[in-house]
């Protein structure tokens, strides 16, 4: 019998499943050597399905995602009882990714904005989503939101991390038939090259000794040389601070990289690794110059934590307006 | 909103990342020479400030600091030419970075203290000692676990309005 997988999907936006989607014809190899148990996007199993299955029956979860709902945790859960490997596949899933910057809002922040501010919304009567609703047919519930947005890791144990936003076909591929033929490394571990992204860059050759620059660029702000490195032309690129693996695919489009594929082993926080990165760009030793250049950087957490606020140390904003002397 | 007084009274954790070349060897003067200061201060001695990595302050403010200062040579001064710049630069980055994440401005501090200033080891220590103090503890929502439940932010803002 062949083994049993499954796909699943929790705070994320869809890409992840793109990415298994756009294996192509190589899903055919895996659809050949797997049965796909349950895979919402694509098949249609349902949650009863999955509860029907004994512990352990399935031999890996795919979970793309971070864990924002109770539904997410609840299915989580679930998927590890009956996996004996869970795969947190996509940064989301293990850094907590793009989703995990609303843990710069509280929840009622992001509820008031969502429901209530942003222009787009026609609420006159402010209605706004309550977990149980009562309706003469009978009473609505919804999953809880919760305060913050989790990585896969803290909700439930996490056998192996798949890198990227989302992960690169090449790794999915080996992934997957490691888990076939039994060849994963140690748990824990994450599935792609454990050095940093500047090892693999095209543009290796033109990265200076000691890149150094007198400003700040963003993309949208110069057309960028597309043969030298984009650090020595003052973009922010977070290559060097980040793990390798995705062949410098947003490099070759001639933009910087954002970090989606994460730290390398020895770093326990992503966010402070590449601000360090960056921070040695600055060429300067005066210190109004260092604070007016290191003050271009428009939005730090976003740039530096794009992918990484629930993993990071300090995992979201803190709570100011609540604490006793708060400043704001 | 103060309401929830604590009974003891609070004490603010300060850890220092001191450079050994400079700024602990102030310290070390001040001690020497009985200077008095606020106790709250725990010094790690490093052997120059552009060894401070973000992740040690960040380390720092998970494992219970209420603030961090760090402490090396005079620009011109550092041992290693140019260890304080990278410092500086590094300071910059992460003020702007942590003023985002709604850690308060004061809970961080870089400054130059050279071997011979252990009065301003003393001064830099007080002030900052009663900086904190005022701000109060800095109060991180736990980072989850399996098992550690859904919502810590709410428990904890929930059980401190009470």
């Amino acid at each position: 019998m062949k083994p049993k997988v499954a796909f699943y999907w929790c705070a994320s936006c869809g890409g992840c499943e793109e990415a298994v989607v756009d294996l192509g014809e190589d899903i055919l190899a895996v659809v050949e050597a797997v049965d796909i148990a349950f895979w919402p996007v694509a098949l249609d199993f349902k949650r009863a399905d999955v509860e029907a299955l004994a512990d352990g029956e399935l031999a890996a979860s795919f979970i793309n995602g971070a864990i924002r709902t109770s539904e997410q945790q609840e299915m989580a859960e679930l998927l590890r009882r009956k996996s004996g490997t869970v795969v947190a596949f996509g940064s989301c899933a293990w850094l907590g990714g793009v989703p995990g910057l609303a843990n710069l809002y509280s929840r009622e922040e992001i509820f008031e904005r969502v429901y209530r501010e942003a222009p787009s919304v026609a609420n006159d009567e402010g209605t706004m989503p309550e977990e149980e609703t009562d309706v003469p047919q009978g009473r609505l519930t919804l999953p809880a939101f919760f305060d913050s947005v989790r990585t896969l890791d803290q909700v439930i144990d996490v056998d192996y991390y798949l890198p990227g936003c989302p992960p690169p076909g090449h790794l999915i591929r080996a992934a997957v038939m490691a888990l076939i033929e039994g060849k994963l490394p140690e748990k824990g571990a994450v599935l792609a090259p454990d050095v940093a992204l500047c090892s693999e860059c095209p543009r290796l050759a033109t990265k200076p000794e000691k890149p150094l620059v007198k400003g700040f660029k963003r993309p949208h702000e110069v057309v960028a040389d597309p043969e030298l490195c984009l650090l020595a032309q003052g973009l922010i690129c977070l290559g060097p601070a980040t793990r390798a693996g995705c062949g410098a695919a947003c490099i070759g489009g001639n933009m910087p990289c954002t970090g989606c594929m994460g730290p390398t082993s020895r770093v326990v926080d992503y966010g402070a690794k590449a601000l360090s990165a960056i921070a040695s760009l600055i060429d300067s030793t005066d210190e109004e110059e260092i604070a007016a250049l290191a003050g271009e950087i428009v939005d730090p957490v976003g740039t530096f934590y794009r992918y990484s606020l629930p993993a990071s140390l300090l995992h979201r904003r803190v709570a100011l307006a609540r604490q006793g002397g708060g400043s704001e | 909103m103060s309401e929830a007084v604590v009974e003891q009274p609070f004490e603010p954790r300060i850890v220092a990342f001191f450079c050994t070349w400079c700024t602990y060897t102030a310290a070390d003067l001040a001690g020497i020479s009985r200077m008095e200061y606020a106790p709250n201060v725990r010094v790690v001695r490093l052997m120059c400030s552009g060894r401070v990595d973000p992740q040690f302050v960040l380390a720092a403010f998970r494992h219970g600091a209420d603030g961090v200062l760090i402490g090396g040579c005079h620009p011109g001064d550092c041992h290693y030419q140019q260890g304080n710049f990278s410092a500086r630069r590094r300071f910059e980055l992460l003020r702007a970075t942590l003023r985002d994440l709604g850690i308060e401005e004061e809970r961080l501090r870089l400054e130059w203290i050279s071997a011979a200033e252990g009065d301003k080891v003393q001064r830099v220590c007080n002030e900052m000692t009663e900086q904190v103090r005022r701000l109060g503890p800095l109060r991180l929502s736990p980072v989850p676990h399996p098992g550690s439940g859904a919502s810590p932010v709410e428990e904890l803002v929930a059980g401190e309005a009470r």
